[in-house]
């Protein structure tokens, strides 16, 4: 195999990557930042920084949890960065998470139910917003996401037990929101 | 996937509540997604950007600025350095303007004086001279000059 053949293997095998995570990657860094054009600027840069270091890649972990490193790498950055400049104008971009309750597909339920299920889901938006940032990044990882621990605490660099504890207060502010118990 | 499930060390609690977090965050989930998914497929909207505009108007502001911070400047300039001239000249004339009219004052009468030695001096030096001159007549003209004084006399 010459080096021509396994580039152009290489670059088929990145743009398979990018077709099945893309939307993955979007979606988080939508929910997490909750700016539209923000979350459209750092996949771009996700999937460009994951091109430049696809050589590196050494399937250790999935190529999910590596390209998720690199986005909240890569919005911790943005943060740290554009804090001071540019906070106002991200917030005049940003979008509530409760605004996705009213894409809650209605199912079987009646319309009550949906009445309901809508109102529970801008409550659960409302608290995912107040969390902390790295609460919030470990919540939307585990159940929006649905990664198991130990591809988060890989993707987040932290340890499982650290990531626990997030999710464990992350969640019990969730059921505080919603009326249960803290 | 419940809750308990994923979080280790959670402390217990009640089922029915527990059921209706797993409901809440399951719809939550379901929403984000199709809310994100909608929100990928719509068409974005790119604003174009006018580099050239934005300088030449932040050229033309500039240079605008500097023309009217120069004139202002120039304005302000003339105006305290006449000041400053007006000032100087008026105290010019307070420091030296009255000891020159004392001394005038005080010098006054010698000058007057002098004046009045001069001319008298010089009167007196201009009848000498006239009756120098009327009395060295030519000695071609002592003949008409002893008949005018006959005259004279007569």
């Amino acid at each position: 195999m010459n080096i021509a053949t396994a580039q152009e293997n290489a670059a088929q095998e990145f743009s398979a990557v990018v077709a099945k995570h893309r939307l993955q990657i979007f979606r988080f860094l939508l929910s997490s930042t909750r700016d539209v054009d923000l979350a459209e600027t750092l996949t771009q840069d996700c999937f460009l920084k994951a091109h430049r270091n696809w050589s590196s890649f050494r399937g250790e972990s999935s190529a999910m949890t590596w390209l998720m490193r690199i986005a909240i790498n890569l919005q911790k950055d943005h943060w740290r960065n554009r804090r001071m400049q540019f906070w106002r104008q991200t917030q005049t971009h940003s979008v509530d998470l409760n605004e996705a309750s009213e894409w809650l597909p209605s199912g079987e339920r009646s319309a009550e139910e949906q009445l309901l299920a809508k109102e529970r889901v801008g409550q659960v938006g409302l608290a995912v917003e107040r969390l902390s940032e790295r609460q919030r990044t470990v919540f939307l990882l585990r159940y929006v996401e649905e990664m198991e621990l130990s591809e988060i605490a890989r993707a987040t660099g932290l340890s499982e037990g650290t990531v626990k504890a997030h999710l464990s207060r992350a969640v019990g502010r969730v059921r505080a929101e919603l009326g249960g118990k803290q | 996937m419940s809750t308990r499930d994923k979080i280790a060390g959670e402390p217990e609690g009640n089922t029915e509540q527990d059921s209706e977090l797993d409901e809440a965050l399951r719809n939550f989930r379901l929403s984000i997604h199709a809310w994100s998914e909608a929100i990928y497929v719509q068409p974005r909207t790119v604003v174009e950007r006018t580099p050239r505009r934005v300088w030449r108007l932040a050229a033309g502001w500039a240079l605008g600025c500097v023309l009217v911070a120069g004139g202002a400047f120039g304005g302000i300039y003339s105006h305290l350095s006449r000041q400053q001239q007006t000032a100087g000249w008026e105290r010019h004339q307070q420091g030296t303007g009255i000891p020159a009219t004392r001394a005038v004052e005080s010098v006054r009468p010698a000058v007057v004086q002098r004046d009045q030695q001069t001319h008298n001096e010089e009167e007196d030096l201009l009848a000498k001279v006239d009756s120098d001159v009327s009395r060295q007549v030519p000695a071609a003209m002592e003949p008409l000059a002893q008949l005018m004084a006959g005259d004279e006399t007569r």
